[in-house]
């Protein structure tokens, strides 16, 4: 019995040894393709000839890398903070708050979860031309400046603060903004790193919305950059250049969510559970 | 707010004035709180969303309400491909990732070592940027040195065009999908198996259930809420696959969606109406159509869901 359980066990292993080659193997392949020289392109190759560097350094030297990249944490961390801080605030207030109108607030706010983003870049690209937001980090990050997702999850976690620590706070004389921040959001601050975590992949690698409302090259986010070089004809794909533009994007991805694992996949789950 | 009662003047008493009851405080802090966040959800999501939906019903030659739109839309071939398209992308995404997601949780919930590196390494595929696996799949699939044909040439396996093959592209492009999406399944299967009182399945045992008994009969219909939000939550996001067609099927000389619209996504026909051939118009009322079929997903979600707690 003990020995067949075991064959089993080593079985379950083999299997899921093998997949890990299978989703582990891209990342593999980008990293690999990113030191070949051009030419090795058109026939196989698995290891590169010889570690070639010359495409990260045409990433630099043709394209506004750089540039996107800063792109992208400027909007990305922006983002993230501004839905954090709104996304807690109404969570709050209309957890711990009684007043005429609540409920009204809060399927106002979830009813705008029904509706995708692709119905409503039309209405914001016509808004951001008349305003002249196109072209703007305004213009990239207002659309996600808060999430009816966000107040969902928060609202559901600010019923968990105990009323009486609020009230005591209160009692010591506190106003209610200081309340909120010092008191009750550091009781849910697993929900808010769950939800920040969200909040910064999703804008890290926002495409549908940026590819709209950005036209010149030096406003451009990594996704919307590495797209539009990619696809961009300028003889031929340029793939060991993409493939450098890649693997400079996803590298530093990897390494924070392996040196958050626990967090992040934790983090997910809940909010997916919750919701 | 109250209205201001005057009332008749009374012997000046030394008092402050009248001070809000605390109930009437905390609503205008609520208020104070609120606004900003209703101004910018009426503002940014609830009036745009009403503007998609007027827009769709106006053509560019200024003639008043009308269905034109739609109407150019069921006679257009491309259309009617988008949407069959996108269908399959759903019929054929959403139970392969969930199968593999759930095999990958069960299999990962027998095994005793390295449970958090498997669970690491499959989730990863998750939150990498869906450009830059598109273009690496993009390269793995190339007819002519891609490592995928080269594979099947070890096992004799004639080399596929793939992404050039009409008849392959919409395959190739949900495998890059389910690639990338099996790893959410699995994390949320194990959450819900993890839910699962373990008594149930020592009731079972003690009762005499076998593997496949026990999970046909336990852990299956427990499972029942997961599934229903993978479900949901799968067909939703297939409904509104762009990113990977755009940039596994895109430029060198091709629109995206090709090749021969094959892969064209209801999203990516959007796209190309609304911002190549800038038709707004034609491009809102098609995202009504969007809307429509994601509401009707969510509609049955709530259904089911309402069925599941009956018992």
């Amino acid at each position: 019995m003990a020995r067949r359980t075991s064959i089993g066990v080593w079985v379950i292993h083999l299997l899921l040894w093998i997949g890990v080659v299978v989703v582990a193997f891209p990342f593999v392949w980008m990293i690999l393709s990113s030191f070949k020289s051009l030419p090795e392109f058109y026939q196989f190759h698995f290891w590169p000839a010889q570690w070639d560097l010359s495409a990260y350094r045409q990433v630099f030297t043709e394209t506004q890398y750089g540039r996107w990249y800063f792109n992208s944490i400027v909007v990305a961390v922006v983002v993230t903070a501004s839905e954090l801080f709104f996304a807690s605030l109404v969570g709050y207030t209309l957890a711990k708050f009684r007043f005429r109108g609540n409920q009204l607030i809060f399927i106002l706010i979830l009813s705008t979860m029904m509706v995708p983003t692709e119905l409503l870049v039309i209405p914001w690209y016509v808004m951001s031309a008349q305003f002249g937001w196109v072209d703007t980090y305004w213009g990239i990050m207002f659309p996600g400046l808060m999430e009816a997702f966000g107040v969902f999850l928060m609202r559901q976690f600010m019923f968990g603060v105990p009323d009486d620590l609020l009230d005591a706070a209160r009692i010591d004389g506190m106003s209610e903004f200081r309340i909120f921040l010092q008191v009750a959001l550091p009781q849910v601050k697993p929900a808010l790193s769950a939800l920040g975590i969200l909040s910064f992949l999703g804008n890290w690698n926002a495409y549908l919305w940026p590819v709209i409302v950005v036209s010149t090259e030096s406003m451009r986010t990594l996704p919307i950059g590495i797209g539009m070089f990619s696809t961009a004809d300028n003889g031929g794909l340029q793939w060991n250049v993409i493939m450098a533009m890649s693997t400079l994007a996803v590298i530093p991805i990897i390494i924070l969510y392996f040196i958050f694992q626990k967090r992040i996949v934790e983090g997910i789950a809940l909010t997916g559970v919750k919701s | 707010m109250q209205p201001v009662v005057l009332e008749p003047r009374r012997a000046p008493v030394t008092k402050r004035p009248p001070r809000m009851s605390l109930a009437a405080r905390r609503a205008l802090t609520a208020y104070a709180f609120l606004v900003v966040p209703v101004l910018f959800f009426v503002g940014i999501r609830i009036l745009p969303t009403l503007y998609a939906f007027g827009m769709s019903f106006f053509t560019d030659d200024g003639q008043g309400p009308t269905l034109a739109n739609f109407r150019a839309m069921l006679a257009d071939d491309t259309f009617r491909r988008a949407l069959g398209n996108t269908l399959l992308y759903v019929v054929i995404t959403v139970p392969a990732q969930m199968a593999i997601g759930l095999v990958l949780a069960l299999m990962i919930g027998r095994v005793r070592h390295l449970k958090g590196f498997y669970r690491t390494v499959y989730f990863l595929p998750y939150i990498t940027s869906v450009v830059a696996v598109s273009w690496v799949w993009r390269l793995m699939y190339d007819p002519n040195s891609g490592i995928i044909n080269e594979v099947l040439g070890w096992f004799h396996i004639p080399a596929q065009l793939w992404l050039r093959d009409p008849h392959e592209a919409l395959l190739a492009v949900s495998i890059v999908m389910i690639w990338q999406n099996m790893g959410f399944a699995m994390l949320i299967f194990m959450a819900g198996l993890e839910a699962i009182p373990r008594s149930f399945l020592e009731a079972a045992r003690v009762d005499g259930a076998g593997a496949w008994q026990t999970f046909r009969w336990v852990t299956w219909p427990l499972l029942n809420p997961t599934l229903v939000f993978l479900a949901v939550t799968g067909v939703i996001s297939a409904l509104q696959t762009f990113t990977q067609i755009e940039n596994l099927t895109g430029g060198s000389g091709g629109q995206a969606g090709g090749p021969l619209n094959s892969t064209v996504s209801m999203v990516v026909y959007v796209y190309n109406a609304g911002f190549n051939d800038f038709n707004l118009q034609y491009a809102s009322a098609v995202t009504v159509v969007l809307f429509l079929l994601i509401l009707l997903v969510t509609l049955v979600q709530l259904k089911v869901l309402n069925r599941a707690y009956e018992y």
